[in-house]
């Protein structure tokens, strides 16, 4: 390999973490180096000029995310760091069929839940985890869904530890956002860059709308011939406004608001220029609490009266379904390895972070044993809330934690503190290495397909774990591999 | 595998005024072009006054305890956020439209519409005055016909299309009406022969605002009269400026709508458009000067005030929820007219 005198990589160092270029696999094509070597042609200044030319970019196409404060509004975009994060043929085999084996699990595990509730006659999952969960559904109890698909669009988010061993996180059941980030993040790339991609042999992700209609197509009604399938959205002020535009885009169907649905004679029709059409798939990106303020929250204005009711007499198809919320619950997210073992016969082939189910006695023992390294959460709180780091906690807060697991252990998981994966990231020093995580997005209707690569999120602040658009990450272009070599290299 | 898709009651409405908004921005960067080469040494303020009465605003102008000099009248119409019919109000709701509409105009369409109004959002005041203030409405001016162009290229011709068409001509006509009523608020200081000079001076600084100066001089034989040039902006069938024009076009628009998409509720409308085309070419130009032009003038923007209303009753109204009728009504006060 070429040094030039600004090589970028010249001061590199990944550290103790696995770095996602610079680690060396097997079947990387030789992909990584070239990558590299192309970083360095280019050289620090030019790829600072075409990275700040991108963002503008970005900001000229209006893909942002708003955030409100006080009374201001501020379209933002989500920071793009120019150097692809790369996965081989062999690692996306394992995130692409542990993913399927995932949601397979997740919608058979709603299906059994919402029927039979085997798994809990079974003993395998508490009985009050489910039917105890705020996010459980009476309406859906013996409700059918057609092929059994409850999760039509799952979002899982993997991180990578030392060993460079995939993960989960977090399963996203409800309404997992970022996917337009990974198709735009591409289209981004190949304007702004594409001598860095050049004869590099990857997996497309333009396939995304054409898959996501067809599903929605696949599960509306049946007997329906020519499905109308629109997108509900909350609107422009939404801070995923973008994403909701390009999916309706992508698919080429109407996005709609709350205001623009009527049901009727137990229909749903949205309102247009000639008068009332029949509406047969909504792909919503709203909660269930806002869908149907005669059901739920009646103050909810972004909903539509009566659509539930219709949903329930077959009228309509809601993707996701309503109560998917209960499967990606923290409390239940511990008890996957199982429930996957359970319906599928198989092991995890993308585990878990080890958790440690407190209200289980081994796993209460284990976690008092060594607060200090582990941390601690609580199964009902989203956001961060109510977390303890045990090798950051003070000896009072660990206390405190202590004797709050103690009082009621169920309320309680703890996990390892894992060291995420890194990938070197254009920052005001030069290239460093940063934190990231993946999130690839399967589609289900009748069969789960999975878009190659996900969304990488990478924070860009020097240490830290947070990937959250919200606070302080940015994403990357995720690039998947194919078992061909790339062009012009031997 | 063509087929007809519906088009959202409230996507109708959003195309409908984001044209009519932009289009307003175009016009009132030609009003403000020609009432600076009205500015007579001496009676500035009054020539820019003349704009805030023939946009009505006097009561929003006095409502910020502004005394009308030039510079205030620019300021309110050039810079001033809050003012719903200024410039950055207008460029900020044509973008709101536009945003709504993401999903179905075109990304070139939407992206130099995004960058026209964060431009815009940057006028200072040293935009406002000498030399700088005739390039500005020369920006802006090509902000709005390059969104025109792109639009005319890139956009889909659907029903959308022709809710466009007809948001664009109904403000075309409404502001050409407001262009023409300037003359009649501006006075001219002077007798005899200097008098007809000045008054042609005016006349062709109106045309020129309109930019129908050179199409005029072709169409008008050597010895044209003040009625000549108000024949023209009104009811030319060529200019592409002129009311007539505009009025055949909603005409041409409403009647599509009826033919390839069957949309039922134009009648009213085209009864409107009628009534309009009857008033224009149906009287004599001496006729409506001796009447008076400004009553005249007010007569068509009320009409087309009517017309735009009978288009929202018969195609966007539906698509709100009933409990936000009375809402609604208001609501379409605060996206309609300059008047």
């Amino acid at each position: 390999m070429q040094i030039t005198p600004d090589d970028p990589f010249r001061d590199y160092k990944s550290g103790p973490y696995f770095c996602e270029l610079t680690h060396e696999r097997a079947d990387d094509r030789g992909a990584p180096a070239i990558v590299k070597q192309r970083l360095a042609a280019i050289g620090m200044e030019t790829l600072r000029a075409r990275a700040a030319a991108a963002e503008t970019d970005l900001i000229n196409l209006g893909i942002t995310f708003t955030v409100y404060s006080d009374s201001t509004a501020i379209d933002r975009i989500l920071p793009f760091d120019c150097i692809p994060r790369i996965l081989t043929a062999a690692e996306w085999h394992q995130l692409e069929t542990g993913v399927k084996q995932r949601v397979a699990a997740l919608n058979a595990f709603l299906h059994d839940i919402y029927h039979d509730r085997k798994i809990v006659k079974d003993g395998v999952v508490p009985a009050d985890l489910v039917f105890g969960n705020a996010n459980y559904r009476p309406e859906m109890e013996n409700f059918p869904v057609r092929f059994g698909t409850y999760v039509h669009i799952c979002g899982t988010d993997i991180v990578r530890d030392a060993a460079g061993k995939f993960l989960v996180l977090e399963d996203n059941a409800r309404t997992p956002s970022g996917v337009s980030y990974v198709v735009e993040n591409r289209h981004l790339m190949s304007r702004a860059f594409p001598d860095l991609m050049a004869g590099m042999k990857l997996r497309p992700v333009d396939d995304y709308g054409r898959r996501l209609l067809e599903a929605m197509c696949e599960i509306a009604p049946e007997g329906v011939d020519d499905p109308q399938v629109v997108l509900l959205s909350p609107g422009i002020y939404n801070s995923a406004y973008f994403e909701h535009v390009f999916l309706s885009r992508e698919m080429g169907v109407p996005l709609v608001e709350g205001a623009d649905l009527m049901v009727e004679n137990d229909r749903v029709w949205m309102r247009t220029t000639g008068g009332r059409r029949p509406v047969h798939t909504i792909y919503r990106r709203i909660g269930d609490d806002f869908l149907d303020p005669t059901v739920f929250r009646p103050d909810s204005l972004l909903g539509v009266p009566g659509l539930i009711g219709a949903w329930r007499r077959g009228a309509v198809t809601l993707a996701n379904a309503v109560g998917t919320g209960v499967a990606d619950d923290k409390a239940i997210y511990a008890y996957m390895p199982r429930i996957i073992k359970y319906y599928l016969g198989e092991d995890a082939i993308l585990p878990n972070v080890e958790t440690h189910i407190c209200r289980e006695k081994e796993g209460l023992d284990f976690t008092l044993d060594r607060l200090e390294k582990l941390v601690i959460k609580p199964v009902g709180e989203s956001g961060g809330y109510g977390i303890t780091i045990g090798p950051r906690a003070s000896r009072a807060q660990l206390e405190t934690a202590r004797a709050a697991l103690i009082a009621d252990p169920s309320n309680w998981i703890s996990q390892p503190v894992i060291s995420l994966s890194v990938a070197p990231t254009l920052v005001e020093d030069g290239i460093r290495p940063r934190h990231l995580d993946l999130r690839p997005f399967a589609v289900t209707g009748r069969d789960t397909w999975v878009l190659p690569g996900g969304l990488s999120r990478v924070a860009l602040k020097e240490g830290s774990l947070i990937v959250n658009s919200s606070q302080g990450g940015g994403s990357k272009d995720t690039w998947v591999l194919t078992d061909e070599m790339v062009e012009g290299v031997a | 595998m063509s087929r007809d898709t519906p088009l959202l009651a409230r996507y109708a409405e959003s195309l409908f005024w984001m044209a009519r908004y932009l289009e307003r921005v175009e016009n009132l960067a030609r009003l403000i072009d020609v009432t600076q080469t009205f500015e007579s040494p001496g009676h500035e303020a009054e020539s820019w006054f003349a704009l805030i009465r023939i946009n009505a605003d006097e009561a929003e102008f006095a409502k910020r305890g502004l005394v009308p000099t030039a510079e205030a009248v620019r300021r309110f119409y050039l810079i001033d956020p809050a003012n719903p019919t200024g410039v950055i109000a207008s460029l900020e709701a044509a973008r709101i439209n536009a945003r709504t509409l993401r999903p179905v105009i075109s990304t070139e369409m939407w992206v130099q519409l995004n960058v026209f109004h964060r431009e815009m959002l940057a006028t200072t005041e040293d935009d406002l005055s000498g030399d700088h203030l005739s390039r500005l409405c020369s920006r802006l001016k090509e902000g709005v016909q390059t969104h025109t162009g792109i639009t005319e290229g890139t956009f889909f011709r659907d029903q959308g299309w022709f809710f466009y068409q007809m948001g664009r001509a109904i403000e075309r006509a409404d502001q050409m009406t407001r262009l023409l009523d300037i003359r009649y608020h501006l006075l001219v200081r002077a007798a005899g022969e200097e008098r007809r000079i000045a008054e042609l001076t005016q006349w062709n600084g109106v045309l020129r605002a309109a930019a129908g100066y050179h199409a005029f001089r072709r169409v008008a034989s050597a010895g044209f009269k003040p009625a000549d040039v108000v024949q023209f902006l009104l009811t030319d069938r060529s200019f592409p400026r002129s009311v007539a024009l505009c009025v055949e076009q909603i005409e041409t628009q409403l009647s599509g709508l009826r033919r390839r998409y069957g949309l039922r509720g134009t009648v009213a409308a085209l009864e409107r458009v009628e009534e309009l085309r009857a008033g224009l070419v149906g009287r004599s130009i001496d006729k409506i000067l001796a009447d008076g032009l400004h009553h005249f003038l007010d007569g068509v923007q009320r009409d087309l005030i009517l017309l735009a209303a009978e288009i929202g009753t018969a195609f966007f109204r539906d698509w709100r929820p009933l409990a936000e009728t009375g809402a609604a009504t208001e609501a379409s006060q605060v996206q309609t007219q300059t008047a």
